[in-house]
């Protein structure tokens, strides 16, 4: 019950695009097609849920913990620490993706470099590990099912935002845009319009 | 190659270490001086520093182990009031905290909020002081049972803000549980 | 004189958010009123001036293969110290930032002007241009801040001029998108114009 509560906040009311502002670069980016939407997506949710997986496993094991008799809290290397292994899991997913499995590599490979920059992948990391959530009960930090789960929904939401978006720019292509908003400023005016769309969703959880 | 990027990041953990030397002391004092700002806020003037004499009192008693903190805040030796930190989990946007003052007889003094996420505009108005919806609460005696705590929508005595229902009850919810520390408040403590 | 072209580029004709549309989660995030966009603004500014400077200095000596990583390292270093000295004086900022703050990292600009220009020019040039640019990308916040306040809360830097409810939906998350495609539409318009005349 409460995954699902967990599922439902990220995907829809806390979208990570449209009201959180996380991975607005290839939101904008790669949204011109509905296929390298969804590739893009798919690529996302494989990524947020390791680089959380380990960057919580870091926080908690490596940045707080007790080494060699003494208590330790080194906390302020998070930006540091979280930046250099999202960067070297992203990588490394790469290398192996091309070798175990060649043909989804072809379809994710060319999304995951541009990944490294994507800011929900940080911006996930540091939220579960920093903010508290309640989701209907008492207020506490995630754990670590719970906040693998909280970033690969928010990785979902992303997708869900950019296949709708990406719909809408197709069709957007084959009407008559005024000069001054050809290209981008359409496309924010566009995203506005379907953030206010999400905001239907506020309140539910 | 692996050498450079070595002596890089060994520079950069070194300058980030060094600064978090020097600024550790002036955070711990901008928050400390964040506590204390709500605090001169939410009851009478004192002269002893309420953040040294904090009491953990339990809402529920049947909860001994959930906390909050309650600061006293004396003057010439005799309590003059005590400010009481209290969340609510049920916001429009989660969590939030605030701190409420009680004069010694239960009366709130003032209140302020110390975290939130509520919309801008809407139900953030919890944090304009001047409000209607926040000077409604002072002087009432949440503790002897003498007014409803919920708003007049549920049936209560007091105002929500316009189009902010699920905020104003949440800020209600937390009133009463700071309401209900404050009864558990053993005098003995003090 | 020469040099002083790099700054100026920075803030019109390389402006970071209407002309190379980079950096935008920050640019619609922290925006909702015209001191937060300047505050954001600052920062990043801060972030810019050192990385370029300490990057330029660095790029002779850096192998190729790893100077990704080697960036990326100087910058989450500036980015930390700043988020440090903001908790430290300005809390009340670094809370409403919030974790905008350390996304400065992967903010595209700094990284970009870090590959782009800070890795094939002088130090005094890489810095002149992180001002530029710092400054650029500050004018636009701020610029889109002051327009998301006066519509939505009917007030200027914090300051309401009338005590009515304003359009709420621009402090808002849609606000911040609208806000800025008109935005550029106008910068789009006013360029469009000089380059006839």
């Amino acid at each position: 019950m409460e995954y699902l509560i967990i599922i439902i906040s990220a995907v829809f009311v806390n979208n990570v695009v449209l009201s959180q502002f996380l991975g607005i670069c290839p939101f904008f980016g790669v949204s011109k097609k509905i296929s390298t939407a969804i590739g893009m997506s798919l690529a996302l949710v494989l990524v947020m849920g390791l680089a959380t997986l380990v960057t919580y496993l870091i926080q908690n094991y490596v940045l707080v913990n007790t080494w060699f008799g003494e208590k330790i809290d080194i906390t302020f290397m998070q930006t540091i620490v979280f930046i250099l292994v999202i960067a070297a899991l992203v990588q490394m997913v790469e290398i192996i993706l091309k070798k175990i499995n060649p043909t989804l590599y072809q379809a994710l490979g060319i999304f995951l470099p541009l990944i490294t920059t994507n800011c929900a992948v940080l911006g996930a990391a540091l939220i579960v590990v920093t903010k508290q959530f309640s989701f209907g009960g008492e207020p506490h930090m995630m754990n670590l099912g719970e906040s693998v789960v909280y970033a690969m929904s928010l990785a979902v939401g992303f997708g869900v935002a950019i296949i709708l978006f990406a719909g809408m720019r197709e069709q957007l292509a084959l009407s008559n845009v005024p000069k001054a908003f050809r290209g981008t400023p359409i496309a924010l005016i566009t995203a506005g319009l379907l953030a206010l769309a999400f905001m239907g969703f506020q309140g539910i959880v | 190659m692996v050498v450079v990027l070595m002596l890089v990041c060994l520079g950069a953990s070194a300058a980030v270490a060094v600064v978090y030397a020097v600024t550790k002391d002036p955070i711990a004092a901008a928050n400390l001086a964040k506590t204390n700002k709500a605090i001169e806020e939410v009851v009478p003037s004192f002269d002893n520093n309420p953040s040294e004499e904090i009491l953990y009192v339990a809402a529920d008693a049947s909860k001994p182990s959930e906390t909050n903190k309650v600061y006293v805040a004396k003057k010439d030796g005799g309590i003059v009031g005590y400010a009481v930190e209290s969340t609510t989990t049920k916001g429009f946007g989660g969590a939030f905290t605030i701190m409420v003052g009680f004069e010694p007889d239960g009366k709130v003094y003032n209140t302020s909020v110390i975290s939130h996420a509520e919309t801008p505009g809407l139900g953030a108005k919890i944090t304009d002081k001047q409000s209607s919806f926040i000077t409604q609460w002072q002087g009432k005696n949440l503790t002897d049972g003498s007014v409803n705590l919920n708003v007049k929508k549920d049936g209560g005595d007091f105002d929500a803000i316009t189009a902010s229902t699920i905020t104003s009850r949440a800020f209600c919810d937390a009133m009463e549980i700071a309401a209900n520390v404050f009864n558990n408040i053993n005098p003995e403590n003090n | 004189m020469s040099k002083f072209k790099y700054l100026i580029d920075g803030i019109i004709k390389n402006n970071p958010i209407f002309v190379l549309v980079l950096g935008m989660c920050p640019t619609l995030a922290t925006t909702t009123s015209a001191v937060n966009g300047m505050g954001m603004g600052l920062a990043t500014t801060a972030v810019l001036l050192c990385s370029n400077m300490v990057i330029s200095m660095l790029a002779p000596v850096i192998p190729s293969k790893v100077r990704i990583p080697c960036y990326i390292v100087v910058i989450a270093a500036f980015v930390t110290v700043v988020q440090f000295v903001m908790q430290a004086f300005t809390p009340g900022l670094y809370e409403t930032l919030g974790i905008f703050i350390p996304l400065i990292v992967v903010n595209c600009v700094v990284l970009g002007r870090a590959e782009a220009f800070a890795s094939k020019h002088s130090v005094l040039e890489s810095g002149l241009d992180g001002i530029g640019i710092g400054i650029g990308f500050t004018l636009a916040l701020t610029c889109i801040g002051l327009v998301r306040e006066v519509l939505g809360n009917l007030s200027v830097f914090d300051n309401k001029f009338s005590s009515a409810d304003g359009m709420l939906v621009f402090v808002l998350a849609p606000g911040a998108f609208i806000v800025l495609g008109y935005l550029m539409v106008l910068f789009n318009k006013l360029k469009d114009r000089k380059k006839r005349a």
